[in-house]
This record gives C-alpha cells, sequence and structure tokens, in this order.
C-alpha cells in the first residue's frame, strides 16, 4: 500500500483514525491542564497561606511530582488510580474490580504532573499583584470573596498566561505518555497503524506533525489570548 | 508485600539497571550541547537560510513528544531496506544508541535556546568595554562573553538537565534495560504492584536531588561576586 493511500480517507486509509486521535489528545490535555491548575492554585494557595502544614503538604507534593520520570507518573496512577476505586467499592460492599477509563487516568496523571509545576506560575502570578490594589481593595469594604473575584483573580489569571501557556505545551506533549496505556489517543492510533501497515516512517512521522500543529496552532491561541488579557494595561516606555 | 528483603532485593537490581538510564542522560546530554551549540550559532549567523535551518530545527525537536521522535528514529529509520544496508545500520541497529540520539537532538533544541538566550543576556557594555582594552574573536568570547553567559545560563540549564534525566525512562519502550524497565519487569513478575515503581521513583528522585545541589554547588562557585565578604 502508498503511504498517501494509507495516510488517506479512503476506505483502507488511517486519516480519520489519525485525527480523532488527534481530538481525543486535545481533549486529554485540556482535562489535564484544568485538573493541573485546581492542584496548582491549591498548592500555590496552600504556600501563600502562611500555614505550616498546608504549605507543606504543598511544597512536599509538588517536589515529588517535579522529581519523577512522567512515565512512572503515568503508570503510578493509572495502576493506583484502578486499586483506589476498586478499594473504594469494597468498602461499600462491592466484590469485583473496578477499572477506571484511561481517560480518566490519562488526564488525572497529566494534571498530577502539570499541577506541581502551575502552582510555582500560580503564586508567581499571586505575587506579582501590586500589594496597593489589596489594601485599597480592603480601605473600600470589599471582603475576601469580593476581593478574590474581583481584583485577585482577574489579575492572578493575566499574569500567569505566559506561564500556562509553556505548561499547556507540556501537557500536550506529556500526553503521548498515556499511550502505554492503550487509551488511543494520538500516539496510540500512530502506533496502532504503523503496526498494522507496517508503514512506522509513515504513521510516526504524521502523528509528529499533527503534534507540531496542534503545539503551533494552540501557541497562537494564547499569544491571542495574552495580547486581549493585557490589552488595558500600560506599555513600558521604551 | 512490603518485606524489607524484598525491597532491598528491588533495590539492588534497578541501581544496576541505574548505569543504563544515567549512560544514556549523559551521553545525550553531552552530545546534545555540542548540537545546540552549533543551532545557536547557526540562529546567530545573521544569515537568513541558515537561521531558517535553526529555527525549523528548534520548532521540530521541541513542538514533538520526545516519544515521537524516539519512535521515528528507532522503528521508522530501520523499515527503509536502504537504511538496513547503509552504513549506518551498524550504529542504528542498536536500540541503545537510538535512544541516545533521539534524547540528544532533542535535549539539543531546548539547550540551544537556553545558550541564545544566555548570549543575548550578556551587556552590552561589557564587550564595548573588552573591544575597547583590545580584545576581540575568541579572546574577547572566553574571557568575557563565555563566562557571563555560562552564569546567566546555569539555572536554566540545570532544569533541561534534570528534565532529561526524567526523559530517559522513555527509553523503556524501545527495549532498554533502564530502571523504569527493570521496575516494570519486577512487577510483572512478582506481581507486587507498587513496591517496585516506589523504590525506582524514589532513586529517580535522589539521582534528580544530588544533580540539582551539584549545579547549586557549581553556581556558588562560578560567583565568587555575590557572595557576602567576611569581612
Amino acid at each position: 500500500m502508498a503511504w498517501t493511500t494509507a495516510l488517506g480517507f479512503g476506505e483502507r486509509g488511517w486519516g480519520p483514525a489519525l485525527l480523532e486521535g488527534a481530538v481525543l489528545t486535545l481533549l486529554v490535555s485540556i482535562a489535564g491542564l484544568a485538573i493541573g491548575a485546581v492542584l496548582g492554585s491549591l498548592v500555590a494557595w496552600s504556600k501563600l497561606s502562611g500555614v505550616r502544614v498546608a504549605a507543606a503538604i504543598g511544597e512536599g507534593y509538588a517536589a515529588i511530582f517535579r522529581g519523577l520520570p512522567e512515565l512512572l507518573v503515568v503508570y503510578f496512577v493509572y495502576f493506583g488510580s484502578s486499586a483506589a476505586l476498586t478499594g473504594l467499592d469494597h468498602l461499600f460492599g462491592g466484590q469485583g474490580f473496578l477499572g477506571v477509563p484511561g481517560f480518566v487516568a490519562g488526564a488525572l496523571a497529566v494534571g498530577v504532573i502539570s499541577g506541581s509545576y502551575q502552582a510555582e506560575v500560580f503564586r508567581g502570578a499571586f505575587l506579582a499583584i501590586a500589594k496597593g490594589e489589596l489594601e485599597a481593595a480592603r480601605a473600600v469594604g470589599m471582603g475576601r470573596w469580593l476581593s478574590f473575584h474581583r481584583i485577585i483573580a482577574p489579575q492572578v489569571l493575566r499574569f500567569a498566561l505566559p506561564g500556562l501557556g509553556n505548561l499547556w505545551q507540556v501537557a500536550l506533549k506529556d500526553s503521548s505518555l498515556i499511550s502505554v496505556t492503550g487509551l488511543s489517543e494520538l500516539m496510540r492510533t500512530s502506533q496502532v497503524a504503523a503496526g498494522s501497515t507496517h508503514q512506522p516512517f509513515t504513521f510516526y512521522v504524521a502523528g509528529g506533525a499533527l503534534y507540531l500543529a496542534l503545539t503551533s496552532i494552540s501557541d497562537r491561541v494564547f499569544e491571542f489570548a495574552e495580547a486581549r488579557a493585557t490589552r488595558g494595561m500600560r506599555r513600558e516606555a521604551h | 508485600m512490603m518485606d524489607g528483603a524484598f525491597i532491598w532485593e528491588t533495590f539492588l537490581r534497578l541501581i544496576v539497571a541505574l548505569r543504563v538510564t544515567l549512560s544514556v542522560w549523559a551521553l545525550s546530554v553531552f552530545f546534545g550541547a555540542f548540537i545546540a551549540a552549533g543551532v545557536a550559532w547557526m540562529r546567530g549567523s545573521g544569515v537568513k537560510p541558515v537561521e531558517w535551518v535553526a529555527r525549523a530545527y528548534v520548532f521540530v525537536f521541541r513542538g514533538a513528544p520526545l516519544l515521537v521522535q524516539l519512535f521515528v528514529v528507532y522503528y521508522g529509520l530501520a523499515s527503509f531496506p536502504a537504511v538496513r544496508a547503509s552504513i549506518f545500520w551498524s550504529f542504528l541497529r542498536d536500540a541503545f544508541n537510538c535512544a541516545t540520539l533521539s534524547c540528544a537532538l532533542c535535549t539539543a533544541a531546548y539547550q540551544s535556546e537556553i545558550f541564545r538566550g544566555a548570549l543575548a543576556g550578556v551587556p552590552h557594555g561589557q564587550i564595548e568595554a573588552a573591544r575597547a582594552c583590545g580584545m576581540s574573536g575568541f579572546l574577547l568570547f572566553r574571557r568575557v562573553i563565555f563566562p557571563i553567559a555560562l552564569r546567566q545560563a546555569l539555572p536554566a540549564y540545570s532544569t533541561e538537565v534534570i528534565s532529561m534525566v526524567k526523559a530517559t525512562a522513555l527509553v523503556s519502550l524501545v527495549t532498554l534495560w533502564d530502571v523504569m524497565s527493570v521496575a516494570l519487569k519486577i512487577r510483572n513478575d512478582t506481581l507486587v504492584t507498587y513496591t517496585p515503581l516506589l523504590v525506582a521513583g524514589a532513586i529517580y528522585f535522589v539521582v534528580n536531588y544530588l544533580i540539582a545541589r551539584a549545579f547549586i554547588f557549581i553556581e556558588q562557585w562560578l560567583s565568587p561576586h555575590l557572595r557576602a565578604r567576611s569581612a
């Protein structure tokens, strides 16, 4: 089979499967980034809270997951989440084995890794808010919640955008490791296609090209978002 | 399940496998640095086509996951009869060489950006001053540009070097017996779910910690002017 047929959209072509894989890669990375954002902001908050125990836990989590190979984390989350779910089920009287769906385990793995890095991004973004703004908010009588959602959250998001953009790219690439769990995202689909057509070069290069498309398009999106988020800010005079 | 003897035995087997992990890591970082220096030089050469090649290199090797690159080299290239007949085959037939090559090519893209940033960060006044003293060419580079750039590159460089230790875990997927794959094999053979992975994790963690400490030490050693004076 010619490589054009193999990659194409015909009856025996792998084109649709690869595109579906790319969409799944995109979805699992978005879910991972979102989970990472929750974990990361919790850790950032724990470090800023001044509560020693909370800070130590947050610090420990971030240090551990930044120090472990991503592949090891993927295996660990994959094996561990199913065992945890089964254990929980047994507590409530269940008997069989409960597997966590591959998508959930994958998003969780990417999220746990991303969260350990996002913590620093959010912490830095919070510290970049001018102190006077927080004081001013308090001075006009804003409570904790009101000042959080009117003053802190919008600015943290704005300052965190460049860092989040980098971590999005990392999440996108880390998601390729989920292929070891059998989830048919882009990497796994490329592997299956390479195996069944005996054209590994064609399909790994095609897979790589699709990853490049994803990273470069999303890079544009983040650039646009950054330009929009900072449109009200004064430019530094040169 | 979590008995000491089993942990010890696992630890010993993983420490033996650590040699493979560290070999791939050290060789790829070492050769990657040379490729990176070349790419950074091309990027700053001022000749447009040469600059584009360097940009394209960084775009491709940073934008695609290392796993894809590794598979293109290991499975992809080997699928061509022409490659198998060429003189490169004695090199490419070995999984270790393929793994080291892909890791080196990938880290080179990241390292070249670090070098580029560090070179751009050398204050212009320093270079002017050196020129005013009559330095130029290699002397200027060796005495002024390189030492300043090196100090500026170190923090980012240590991050990249540590992330390469973690990245070498991927070579377990191309039949190499590194720490990751030996841990998985012990897991499969003994059906002990977590212990092998935990021991492997501890080994990676300690290795990364030691590398991070070493870089902090080098940084302090290279920045005597920032140290508090005792007098």
